[in-house]
This record gives C-alpha cells, structure tokens and sequence, in this order.
C-alpha cells in the first residue's frame, strides 16, 4: 500500500501541475490562509457564499504536490455545497487521511477524494494533504483568518 | 572493530600528521549506517541535522552508567568523584579541541540554542538597551536571531542584518557600513546550515573589534566539519552543539574568555551555582559552575568526551579534506540531473548541497527520496530569511558527514532522476 504511485497518481500529478480555481474571488465572502510552517507552503482559500451554499471558491499559494492536489480537488468538490455539507465532507476526509498507518480504508466512498486515501501511508504528508480543507473551514467559520498545521 | 583507534588522548584537532583513516573502517564504526529502509539501504544525507554516533559513543554511554553514574561535584563518596573525574575531565578535552586557553572558560550547556539565549540573557541584558544595534546576518539559524529579538523587545535595541549576495556570500562592504559606535554585538554563524557558506569569521570579528563590539559567533555547523580555533577566530563568544558531531543531543557548550563570564550575572539559579546561600543574599560560583546550574547532563558531557577523542583520532583536517570531496560528489550529482539547481553556491562552502528541482517542490523531491532509502531535509532548514532572500519558499538539502561513501552521491543521482521521472519529466 504504501506505493510511491498510491501518493503520485496521476490525478494528482495532473492536479499539481494544472490546478482547478486556482484563482482569487475578488468578491470573496469568506477566505482564509493556511501555512505549514515546516515546508514552507502557504495558501489562500476564497469562498463565495450564496445564502448557504458555496457560489464559488477558489485558491492561490505555494505548496508541494500533495497540497496543491488537495486544494484543486477540493475546490471541484465543494462548489454547490452548503456549509454544513462541506464541513461533513472535510470530517470524512479527515478521517480517511489520518486512520492508521496499514489499515485499509473502511468508511464511505468519497468519490474523487477517494485517491488521496494512500496519503494515510505517508504520515507527515497529512498536513499538506489537509491544509487547504483547514483554510476552507476557518474561512467558513470566519473566525482565524490565518491557520497553522503547526 | 573500529575505524579508528581509540586512544585516551587525542593530539590536537588541526594536527594532520596521522595517515588517511580507512573510510570503510570508519563508517562501520557507525550501527545506524548498517541499517536497511524500505527494503534500501539506507543513505544518511541528513547531516546537518544531527550526525550519526560511532559505537565508541554509545559504548560510553553504557559504561559510564554501568560503572560511574553519580552526581558530580557533592558527593565525598567514590562514585560521586569518578563522575567529576569523568565530567571535568571532559572539560579539558573540549578546551584542547577548540584551542581555549584554560578550560573553565568552556561552559556546559543544552545545545547551541541554549548558549545562545545564555549569552542573550546574561550578556544582553547587562550590556545591551535601549538605541544599542545588534548585526545578525541574512545567513543565521532561527535560533541566533529569535533570543535577539526577544532581547529587543524587552529593551529597546535594534537588530541590523549583514545582507547576502544570491550565491549566499555575506557582503562585507554592507557590513563595514552597519558598524557603528551603536554597535554593541555582532552575532554570526560560521558556517550556514541551510547553504553550507563558510563565513569570513576572523574578519567579521575583528571588524566588530576594532569597532568595540563584543562577537559571538555560531558554531554549530563549523565544529563537526573542520579545526576551530576559538583564540584565531578572535571572537568572545564560540558555540556549539554535541549532537552535530557524533555526541548525543541535549549537550553543548559556549566558550568565552575568563574574564568576559566573570563579567556577567549569572543565567538560571539554582544548586551546584552559588557559593553560600541565605534568605537575604546568596553569592555565586566561580565560572563554569556559576552557569551550570542544577545537575548537568552528565552522561551527555561524557558522550562529548568520547566523541571528541573519536574525531581527533581521526584528525579533524582530514575531515574537512574528506567532506570536500564528499560534497563536490553530491553537488557534481545533483547537477547532472535535469531541471536542479544548486542554491548556496559560495566559494567557502562546508557540508551542505542545498538545492531545487523545477517545477517540483522540495517536499515531494523528500519523500520520493525517502522512498529510495535517502534521508534528506527539505523545508526553510529555519532559515527563513535565507529562504526569502533567495525567493524560494523552500529547498532540499543534503549534508555529508565523513562517513558518507562516493556510492552514496550515484544513491543520490539516482533518487533524484527517480523524482524527475515520477513527475513526468
């Protein structure tokens, strides 16, 4: 399981080098930065809130392959969702990237989440693989404004 | 088996006068080397970090709480006097290795880090207020500049910083014009653990001298890798860690001369630091006790013994000799591979190939590395003023220590060419 590939799929190579909304809302109701002080990555996450529902998002910074993956997958993902279903979906996602290290993963099919699954294998790559989902919910939950994965 | 003869008294560090060790020897000397991961063997390339520990380290280790574990400089019983033996001992082996002249001037402390908020707190805050500069350098680690600023917010002195040029050679010009009577420490590295840059140290103190500074010069990265001659130098302030140089973690030492500790308040309070205590008013020690409050790291001080009777034995300008060529393998290595580049690309460089690959992040070049056996670091190596001044927002680096092998540079060829590959260059 712990396949140099399971972590640099093509889908997420495809991501890395082309990432989805990677772009400022300049009309953004709610954003937030995330930085990982130990690699250096930093990023921006910018929602557009329509009553409930996200409009819009979308995501600049610098980051490694993993980071910048999670947040273009994570933007496709979220756009139509409400904030109570994007803050369900990070708690699922969450979950699958942090189950112990050899242990298939079990829970419910997160669709195209589902190939950062193997990140599980890779323990201090957590960080770049949830960085941007913590972003998105301090940006959501308004109150930091910058989160740390330290 | 050993690589190198463990003698009690090692000659002097500079002395070159001893064959060419045999390298293999040596590194077999080394239990962590011998290892395998993720069915690899493993490549240590992580040096600057913290350096691997030969057996007669461990062995130390073993034998001292096997045979003379008590506390030091109290007890009127037998043991208690084989671990001051042991303890003050060591103290005159680390004042031979450095070249200092009288031992007691070598203080015990936790790592570099902790010597460096020593100075901060005892020095700084006697002798460092309010409108007082203090001259870092765009090179430092953020632990010789974090105690600095702490000092500043509590008094009101300001930090100038010496800038670089992209090659990670400090500019001496810029420096001249930061000294100024204003001036009351220059506080520099030498040898920079994030591009391996040897700094012009004897020149930077003596400027800082001849404009009444006091200099304190961070020698964490310098000591494992070549001689150090605290009196050439010329600086007041020398410190190091342990662990960088085959000792274990948790041990370290400031050098200053005599009389510039005797100068100086003492750090932390507490037993083995003072002289008679009362309720109204206690006096202290004489220096090294003075700032060695509370009951050391024994067993680390007797690790650092041992380790620095290691290296000598190996004599430190073969070291250095040896590193060279270790180093120019990985750089030559690095190079032949498509889209990297070195960052740190000084003309005095010891121990360090930091560099980038396009287009790939210094993180993902780590763990395809790690994949392959390579422990390597990647990150800001705290350094971030480095990492900014070069505009990058990290690096990869590999650090050679003496024990590394020339198979180990076509190791780092190949991982690298793996990583290339895995993103589809």
């Amino acid at each position: 399981m712990s396949d140099l590939t399971d972590l640099y799929g093509e889908v997420i190579l495809d991501h890395c080098k082309k990432p989805r909304n990677f772009r400022l809302i300049p009309d953004a109701t709610h954003k937030a930065s995330g930085a990982n002080p130990l690699c250096g990555d930093h990023i921006q996450v910018y929602l557009k809130l329509d009553g409930d529902k996200i409009a819009d998002i979308g995501f600049l910074g610098n980051g490694c392959a993993i980071s910048r993956a999670a947040a273009s997958i994570m933007t496709q993902e979220l756009i139509g969702k409400t904030k109570l279903e994007a803050e369900e979906l990070f708690r699922k996602y969450h979950a699958m990237v942090t189950r112990d290290m050899g242990k298939p993963y079990e829970g419910e099919d997160l669709g195209k989440l589902a190939i950062f699954a193997g990140v599980a294998e890779f323990p201090v790559r957590v960080k770049c693989a949830t960085l941007s989902w913590h972003a998105m919910e301090a940006a959501l939950k308004g109150g930091a404004t910058t989160v740390s994965t330290e | 088996m050993s690589g190198v003869s463990a003698k009690k008294e090692a000659p002097a560090a500079g002395s070159s006068s001893r064959p060419e060790p045999d390298w293999a020897a040596v590194r077999a000397d080394f239990p962590a080397l011998r290892q395998s991961v993720r069915g690899k063997p493993l490549v240590y390339l992580d040096n600057a970090a913290t350096s691997q520990k030969p057996q007669v380290v461990i062995d130390a280790l073993r034998q001292y709480y096997e045979q003379h574990n008590a506390n030091i400089h109290r007890g009127v019983h037998w043991l208690s006097e084989q671990a001051t033996i042991a303890y003050e001992g060591v103290r005159k082996k680390v004042a031979r290795f450095i070249n200092a002249p009288d031992p007691r001037e070598c203080v015990f402390v936790r790592g570099a880090t902790e010597g460096i908020n020593l100075v901060a707190q005892t020095f700084g805050r006697k002798r460092i207020g309010k409108g007082d500069e203090i001259v870092l350098s765009t090179l430092e680690h953020h632990s010789n500049i974090v105690p600095w600023q702490l000092l500043c917010e509590e008094t009101g002195a300001k930090i100038r910083v010496i800038p670089m040029n992209d090659a990670g050679e400090l500019l001496m010009d810029e420096y001249a014009k930061l000294l100024s009577p204003k001036t009351k420490l220059v506080a520099v590295t030498h040898v920079s653990n994030a591009l391996g840059t040897i700094t012009p140290i004897k020149r930077i103190a003596s400027m800082a001298k001849a404009a009444g500074a006091t200099v304190l010069v961070d020698g964490a990265q310098a000591v494992p890798h070549q001689p150090v001659d605290v009196r050439d130098i010329g600086a007041d302030f020398y410190i190091f860690s342990g662990h960088k140089m085959c000792a274990p973690t948790g041990i370290g030492v400031a050098w200053a001369p005599l009389a510039l500790w005797n100068s100086l308040p003492p750090w932390q309070g507490g037993g083995d630091m003072i002289s008679t205590v009362s309720f109204e008013k206690s006096t202290w020690a004489e220096v090294p006790a003075k700032f060695e409050a509370g009951t050391p790291n024994i067993e680390g001080v007797v690790g650092l013994g041992a380790a620095i009777d290691y290296l000598s034995a190996i004599c430190m300008d073969r070291i250095a000799a040896r590193e060279k060529i270790l180093l120019q393998a990985m750089e030559a290595a690095i190079l032949r591979v498509s889209g990297a580049r070195l960052v740190g690309t000084a003309k005095e460089k010891a121990g360090v190939a930091s560099f980038v690959i396009e287009g790939i992040h210094p993180h993902d070049i780590g763990t395809i590395a790690d994949r392959e056996g390579l422990a390597l670091r990647t990150g800001h190596h705290c350094a971030q003023p480095v990492m900014t001044r070069l505009g990058l927002p990290a690096t990869a680096r590999a650090s050679v220590a003496f024990y590394n092998t020339l198979e180990e540079a076509a190791a780092l060829e190949a991982a690298l060419r793996k990583v290339v590959e895995v993103f589809g260059g």
